[in-house]
């Protein structure tokens, strides 16, 4: 029903995929300690101001903290919830103002998947019908047999094959890894152009894990976006094409995967990529441990938002924001006032 | 090793009744020896029974559980008459950090007054000398003593497993039983609290048994680590030889399923799922997941084997080694 839609999309061309500019998304709060209420109205400061893209056929990972903002980001990507200010491109069409009923054929294009298979799915719906029910919200495939045919189809996608052995069981019958292959083929069966998958391993087991992220690499090989979120970095290492990585609400680092994790410029990244457990421990010797944890981001530091914990703060770091700017090649960008230092650092150690 | 170890597990079954007389066998026997200051991993994927194994130490199960086999601490074994031999040991020689440490407080009562809980119970301290222990425990684990006041929802996680950890140490116990204490954490916060249990094990001599599905995590700071798949113990051994020197094909794999972040190799999957332990498993139960599978590992269990200084292992692969006393 939508092929015409479809087209004229692809046909724009130029535009990437998914582009976010300039996102800002704050909660408001109350009853916080200390916040006089009449004088000024506390807001967390979930994203300020993220910029990022996805293209056709690239996964890009999220990576930091809890409570870094990347969730509320990929809330605000899927107009989960309405940012405050800033915009979300979809194929080049500022989808942030548009209505509920102008979105809806819309979503179909941008799906998600969750971090807990065991709490996504139905427990009564066997899988045929979970992995239906989004051609029954997006009203597709109204035939049964059509319908049967693209629920069989997407399972084979996710390789649960034979498709038969799965069709009529509940997810309780299922094991973790198997869970979230039904979770990704609900999502898959809409054709959707981008999938936002939330820490889509972290619940599985380790033995199940590569074969989700393998799979994921083959959907993208198709042509799809994948926005992954997540806080773990060897992850993002092998399977990312891009990293962002996410501190109090904004993007400190960004670039190609290799560079970001090979050649680190902003301190947190270091940090964050020093406290990965190595699978050879004596690889592990010394990691960096960081004091304190993340800033309240009802109240977030002046200036750079990692400078109470950063080991290489200067004067400046707590009175001037640094920007985004070069650190290496092939749009390698950075926030930190010490970039060129850091890396002459670097050189002489 | 028996004579100095601090806690002993010797052949250690439980099973859980799932009603109509069927029952899940969900620890087959395993055994384990922890000397002083010792920190043992306690590896496997979930549901392969190691969180039910130390909680079957510490006489937490839930009734529907039944358990059998000796455990020795200092040569006692608390088992000997179920939660009537246990239940002087609980918490005062043996404590425990559970996985979940945003649930392992009652939300409405202050840090300090629990931490001082155990204490009271067990009067290991004057009444009045609490609030100076409770003080020095928090300083130890890292959190100002001011905040004994607090609540735990003015706790982030990391606070709160620091917390959790001040409250298993206020007794003063052996052994320590850590189960997933990092898995809900973020790596930096991670690598504080990997640190803080090596320090704090160090510097009161603590012995501990480290339970998680995290390898690198057991790997940097557990001395041994013991591999469990579907209620056993697979392999046995000191951390570095285990990872460089695998003898059972499961630690292999499963250390090739761990990503590494700068290792080009990308993590291989393991096919297949545990089998199911409310059935009787003939032969290895890792057979049908295994690469190397030979023919009679389908009908024959694999002996426990000691298959070099110190290390152990259930496999047939290492056939023709004596077979180790340890394990019956």
């Amino acid at each position: 029903m939508t092929e015409g839609a479809v087209t004229t999309g692809a046909a724009m061309g130029g535009s990437p995929l998914l582009d976010v500019r300039g996102l800002v998304a704050r909660y408001p709060v109350r009853g916080v300690a200390g916040v006089r209420r009449w004088r000024e109205r506390p807001v967390v400061h979930a994203v300020e101001g993220v910029s990022l893209t996805v293209a056709a056929g690239e996964i890009v990972a999220l990576v930091g903290e809890s409570g870094c903002g990347k969730t509320t980001t990929a809330q605000a990507v899927l107009r989960m919830l309405a940012p405050d200010a800033g915009s979300v491109l979809l194929r080049g069409r500022d989808i942030t103002r548009l209505s509920h009923r102008e979105l809806r054929p819309l979503r179909r294009e941008m799906q998600m998947i969750y971090q807990d298979p065991y709490e996504s799915l139905d427990p009564r719906f066997r899988v045929r019908d979970a992995v239906a029910e989004p051609l029954i919200i997006h009203r597709l495939a109204a035939a049964g047999a059509e319908r049967h045919e693209l629920v069989v189809g997407a399972l084979e996608l996710v390789g649960l094959t034979p498709p038969e052995l799965y069709l009529d069981r509940f997810p309780h019958e299922l094991s973790g890894g198997q869970r979230q292959r039904v979770a990704i083929a609900a999502a898959m069966i809409v054709q959707p152009r981008l999938l936002v998958a939330d820490e889509p391993v972290s619940m599985l087991d380790v033995s199940v894990r590569a074969g989700i992220l393998a799979l994921l690499d083959t959907l993208r090989r198709d042509g799809l976006g994948v926005l992954m979120i997540t806080h773990d970095l060897s992850t993002a290492a092998h399977h990312a094409d891009r990293i962002c990585v996410m501190y109090l609400g904004r993007i400190v680092e960004q670039g190609p995967a290799s560079a970001v994790v090979h050649s680190p410029a902003h301190p947190y990244t270091r940090a964050l990529l020093s406290a990965v457990p190595r699978r050879d421990p004596r690889a592990w010797a010394a990691p960096e441990v960081l004091p304190g944890e993340l800033p309240d981001p009802v109240r977030p530091p002046r200036g750079c938002g990692f400078h109470p914990r950063c080991p290489v703060a200067v004067p400046e770091c707590s009175a001037v924001l640094p920007r985004l700017r070069a650190a290496g090649p092939a749009a390698h960008l950075a926030a930190c006032h010490l970039i060129a230092d850091v890396q002459a650092t670097d050189g002489a150690g | 090793m028996t004579a100095a170890a601090t806690l002993e597990v010797r052949d250690l079954h439980v099973w859980f009744g799932l009603g109509h007389g069927r029952e899940l066998h969900a620890v087959r026997g395993i055994s384990l020896a922890l000397r002083p200051g010792e920190r043992l991993g306690l590896v496997g994927e979930s549901g392969c029974g190691k969180t039910t194994a130390i909680l079957a130490l510490m006489g937490l199960l839930p009734p529907t559980a039944s358990v059998s086999g000796q455990v020795l601490l200092g040569g006692e074994n608390i088992m000997a008459r179920g939660e009537a031999t246990l239940r002087p040991h609980r918490w005062r020689d043996i404590a425990m950090v559970f996985q979940g440490a945003m649930n392992a407080f009652n939300p409405v009562r202050t840090i300090g007054a629990q931490i001082a809980e155990p204490m009271r119970l067990h009067a290991t301290v004057p009444r009045k000398a609490i609030p100076a222990r409770v003080a020095e425990l928090l300083e130890l684990v890292g959190i100002p003593a001011s905040r004994a006041s607090r609540y735990p929802h003015e706790f982030s996680g990391g606070m709160r497993q620091r917390a959790a950890l001040a409250m298993a140490l206020a007794c003063s116990p052996r052994v320590l039983l850590a189960d997933e204490p990092t898995t809900a954490l973020d790596v930096i916060v991670q690598a504080q609290i990997l640190e803080l249990l090596r320090s704090v094990t160090e510097e009161l001599g603590l012995a501990m048994i480290f339970v998680s599905h995290d390898l690198p995590a057991v790997a940097v700071i557990c001395h041994r680590a013991a591999v469990m798949y579907a209620g056993q113990v697979a392999e046995e051994g000191p951390v570095p030889s285990l990872l460089r020197d695998p003898r059972h094909p499961y630690t292999r794999m499963l250390f090739g399923a761990t990503p590494d972040l700068w290792e080009g190799s990308a993590a291989q999957p393991i096919p297949g799922a545990p089998p199911r332990l409310d059935r009787p498993i003939i032969g290895c139960s890792f057979a049908p997941r295994c690469d190397r599978v030979m023919g009679h590992c389908q009908e024959q269990r694999p002996d426990w084997l000691q298959v070099a200084e110190d290390r152990f292992a259930a496999c047939h692969l290492n056939a023709g080694l004596p077979a180790a006393q340890v394990q019956p």
